[in-house]
């Protein structure tokens, strides 16, 4: 399989004005004869929702949640990047795309980050114009501020809630759209199938998750807005629902997955604190500008920290890493903690926890000072622990956060699929093997409002307005498949329950592919991932019917899926024998301990091909090609 | 962690229905080991893997982000929206709020509004509704001019991101003795009504976001605060206020009515 990416030629500042001037139209009293299906409304979904019935689309947009305003890009704390420049302190649309190129290790495609990083204004523009209520200076102009990874200032937020308050502009322009007729919004749906037709995308069969009716959609193209999926790990900072079910129905149809084992860690969540934990908070990166990090001296060290003499404990960031000390970036800081708690110097009841202590902060500026700064955060973590954090120091943990990989797109956004676009955190198209702080926001809001609803008139223009019906064959086969699978579900006469399965395999990933992976390891995984599918087939129960609200089903579906692509996931990180951002594997780092890229042999995306149930997929490649930018070495020494 | 962990006996009396047109009753489970350091709806995952062990069906909530910003959860717990922690989600409840020998009572909203789906599970689609009555500024993409020509106050801002940090959970609904949406309505329409671009469509939106709420079956204000004192990101009734306010000067000055 040939992986065409299409961006086109020419100088890059030309690339998407030429591609936007090249793309066929659709015209405009055309354009309601086509239907466009949206799978998620988070950021990308949304925009994409609003933007495509603003245009004239037919559009049919489903969410599993009961309102499309909850998705967990809600959840975004941060900000948004943009290349405005409004504080005058050197940023350029060239710096956001050359951070973005860089913090991404070199592994993301020239063009997109550039397309990216030019729209990037236009949605601060937009947003504005919709009512987001960013953060202003006294005079009234928007206010920025400095995210990890970049040396300007070009974050734009709304306090603590960044992607609140963009998540409801997007549902608010979805909810225009809905109420004038031109987006049918069906939520609490769950997608169970990707339709095919002649190999093109040309429909979904959803679940409706109240009644358990199978329902029959057919559209001109399909969107999939469905997120990512770091619940691989079960416990992660996503949201509960937040799962790979969508992308891996539209992998097993044919569309091929890249850079699974691209996945981010966050260095600063509220560590793990017992067996029946659901999920891992996180507390915002600037933590570490005033907190010092440690662990005590002694393995095994259980005196409460008041009571660790100063000689006694090792502020292991500034040991190793004299220059940056507790600064170090969120993968190196990850790692690191994850080496202490792994030798046995982790505290806490479970060992892995090391401490962030204001001690020393508190003593130079103060306690008002920090409750200033951090005051929030603190009453956060207070109020999840119970523990006081200006008297005692803070207990931390890496966890899962986002991940860079998602179904392969090309320049529009399409994946090996004709007629399947893919957009947000689902693809892997613009963060390469790591994503930088506040460009999440940026990307899922790119994809929905400015890209998408220009190239899938490309695709759109070339075919006639799908009218097949949904008695076809094609949606029969789908719904046939999925009735017989609710059923084996169902009637699995085994003991454990779908939570019981998510848990053991987070902790297989978690082990072995995680934030720091090594040969023996990830086979060590294979293994233990076919054993779990098997029990899973053999040992699973699921209470209750398919006819009514029943999340246990959801569930059972949902572990199912994430079994099946931690395979896929784990095979990629094994076929990739370098280190490059989040991707660590411990064979391959500098003397420092920093990720060792391999240009010579790795320079690529590579992308899976479903090849059966009992079979492994099929690895591709797409060369990345580099003309702007010079590829080096990272270091925060 | 390093306070105090503990287990604690609880007795849950959580209501099941199942569905609309079914009765609804409350099951009384006993949870004898409770660890203080749970969340609420940690504890209610254990009771579920529980009960599903013993071959009965879990008890059906709502929930997703687990960090107190979706809106997806919400239970009535001894009376009172989200429960006793003020200012808080039901996710950001954690049992040590709770003492040994407890009775925990768990319902859902109740709110002539809000159909009951399943156990906890209500339709808060309504609210849905009321938003796409008015709750936006029509601004097509693509169409927006540069963001920084209109300057805003900054307390203005800071107003209206007071009113905008709603989660739409339906705790004020749930509250409410009249089961009125006026405070997640009030917090729109001040949301948008602070801000100079949401001014030409003002009148209109609170007319219309007002209108709406009654239709879908919401009640009105009588002033009881019940809503601000359990609404999770502390939204004050002032947004009631400057809707009453919007909605008046519409009615006088606007040709809409």
């Amino acid at each position: 399989m040939e992986l065409a990416g299409r961006a086109p030629d020419g100088p890059l500042q030309d690339k998407w004005d030429r591609h936007r001037f090249e793309l066929k139209l659709v015209n405009p009293a055309n354009k309601r004869k086509y239907r466009i299906i949206v799978v998620g409304t988070g950021l990308a979904g949304g925009s994409a929702s609003a933007s495509l019935a603003e245009l004239g689309y037919d559009v049919q947009t489903f969410c599993l949640q009961d309102s499309p305003r909850r998705a967990h890009s809600i959840a975004a704390q941060g900000g948004i990047n943009a290349a405005k420049n409004y504080p005058n302190d050197g940023d350029s649309i060239w710096r956001l795309f050359y951070d973005t190129v860089k913090g991404g290790d070199y592994r993301s495609r020239e063009a997109n980050v550039y397309r990216l990083a030019q729209v990037s204004n236009h949605i601060i523009d937009h947003c504005v114009a919709q009512g987001v209520p960013f953060a202003r200076e006294y005079g009234g102009l928007l206010a920025n501020r400095s995210f990890g990874g970049a040396q300007v200032s070009r974050t734009f937020y709304a306090r603590g809630q960044t992607g609140q308050q963009l998540l409801l502009g997007a549902y608010s322009a979805l909810c225009r759209q809905v109420a004038a007729g031109k987006i049918r919004m069906f939520p609490r749906r769950e997608m169970m199938a990707l339709v095919l037709d002649d190999d093109r995308a040309v429909g979904i069969v959803t679940r409706n998750l109240i009644n358990g009716d199978l329902e029959r959609h057919e559209a001109d193209a399909v969107v999939l807005a469905t997120g990512g999926y770091g619940n691989v790990f079960f416990l992660s900072t996503n949201a509960m629902s937040s799962n790979v079910s969508a992308a891996l129905m539209a992998y097993r149809k044919g569309a091929v997955f890249a850079n699974p084992c691209f996945s981010q860690i966050h260095p600063t969540c509220i560590p793990h604190h017992g067996e029946y934990q659901s999920k891992l908070t996180l507390m915002s990166e600037s933590l570490r500008n005033d907190g010092r990090v440690w662990v005590p001296k002694k393995a095994g060290d259980h005196r409460s920290p008041k009571d660790i003499p100063e000689a006694e404990r090792d502020y292991y960031l500034e040991r190793r890493y004299p220059s940056f000390g507790n600064l170090v970036p969120r993968d190196v800081a990850s790692r690191a903690a994850k080496a202490v708690c792994d030798a046995g110097y982790g505290v806490g009841p479970t060992g892995y926890a090391v401490y962030l202590d204001f001690a020393d902060a508190i003593q130079r500026d103060g306690k008002e000072v920090i409750r200033r700064k951090y005051g929030n955060l603190f009453d956060m973590y207070r109020n999840i622990v119970d523990d006081d954090p200006y008297e005692m120091p803070m207990m931390i943990y890496p966890a899962s956060h986002y991940t860079m990989g998602g179904l392969w797109v090309d320049y529009n956004l399409m994946s090996t699929i004709p007629g399947l676009f893919v957009i947000g955190e689902a693809n892997f198209s613009d963060h390469g093997a790591n994503r930088l702080g506040a460009s999440a926001l940026m990307q899922g809001l790119a994809d929905g409002y400015f890209v998408l609803p220009y190239t899938i008139s490309g695709y759109l223009a070339g075919k006639a307005p799908q009218n097949s019906g949904t008695d076809q064959p094609a949606f029969d086969t789908a719904v046939k498949e999925v009735e017989e699978e609710i059923r084996t579900l169902l009637s699995a006469a085994g003991k454990r329950s779908p939570d019981s399965f998510h848990r053991e395999l987070g902790r297989i990933m978690w082990d072995h592919c995680g934030m720091a992976r090594n040969k023996a390891g990830l086979e060590k995984a294979l293994g233990l991932i076919e054993g779990l599918r098997e029990e899973y087939r053999s040992n699973l129960r699921v209470p209750g019917s398919d006819r009514d609200l029943n999340q246990s089903l959801q569930k059972a579906f949902r572990v199912g899926d994430f079994l099946d692509f931690a395979q896929v996931m784990t095979l990629d990180a094994l076929e990739r024998n370098e280190s490059c951002g989040g991707h660590f594997r411990e064979e391959f780092q500098t003397e420092e301990g920093e990720a060792k890229r391999d240009d010579e042999r790795f320079c690529h995306v590579t992308a899976w091909e479903y090849q059966g149930d009992k079979a492994l997929p099929r690895s591709h490649v797409e060369p990345l090609v580099f003309e702007n930018v010079k590829l080096a070495q990272r270091s925060y020494k | 962690m390093t306070a105090e962990t503990g287990t604690i006996h609880i007795s849950l009396k959580v209501w099941r229905q199942n569905g609309p047109r079914d009765r609804g009753r409350f099951q009384t489970i006993d949870v004898p080991d409770v660890e203080t350091h749970m969340s609420f709806l940690e504890m209610l995952d254990v009771v579920n893997e529980r009960l599903a062990a013993d071959g009965d069906v879990p008890i059906e909530f709502d929930n997703d982000c687990r960090e107190g910003i979706c809106g997806m959860c919400g239970a009535v717990v001894n009376g009172i929206a989200h429960g006793p922690k003020r200012a808080a989600t039901l996710c950001q409840l954690h049992m040590r709020t709770f003492r040994d020998g407890d009775t925990v009572v768990v319902e859902p909203w109740r709110a002539r509004a809000f159909r009951l789906v399943k156990d906890l599970v209500v339709d808060r689609s309504p609210l849905d509704r009321i938003m796409e009555a008015g709750g936006y500024i029509s601004v097509n993409t693509g169409s927006a001019i540069e963001a920084n020509t209109i300057p805003m106050p900054q307390k203005n801002a800071d107003l209206a991101m007071d009113a905008a940090a709603c989660i739409g959970c339906g705790a004020c609904v749930a509250a409410c003795p009249n089961a009125s949406a006026m405070l997640f309505v009030g917090a729109k329409v001040s949301h948008l009504a602070l801000l100079p671009q949401g001014r030409p469509e003002a009148a209109q939106r609170a007319l219309a976001m007002e209108r709406t709420m009654g239709d879908l079956g919401f009640g009105n204000c009588s002033n009881e605060r019940e809503c601000e004192a359990v609404c999770p990101k502390e939204i004050k009734i002032t947004n009631i206020a400057r809707l009453n306010r919007e909605f008046i000067k519409a009615g006088f000055c606007s040709s809409r009515t």
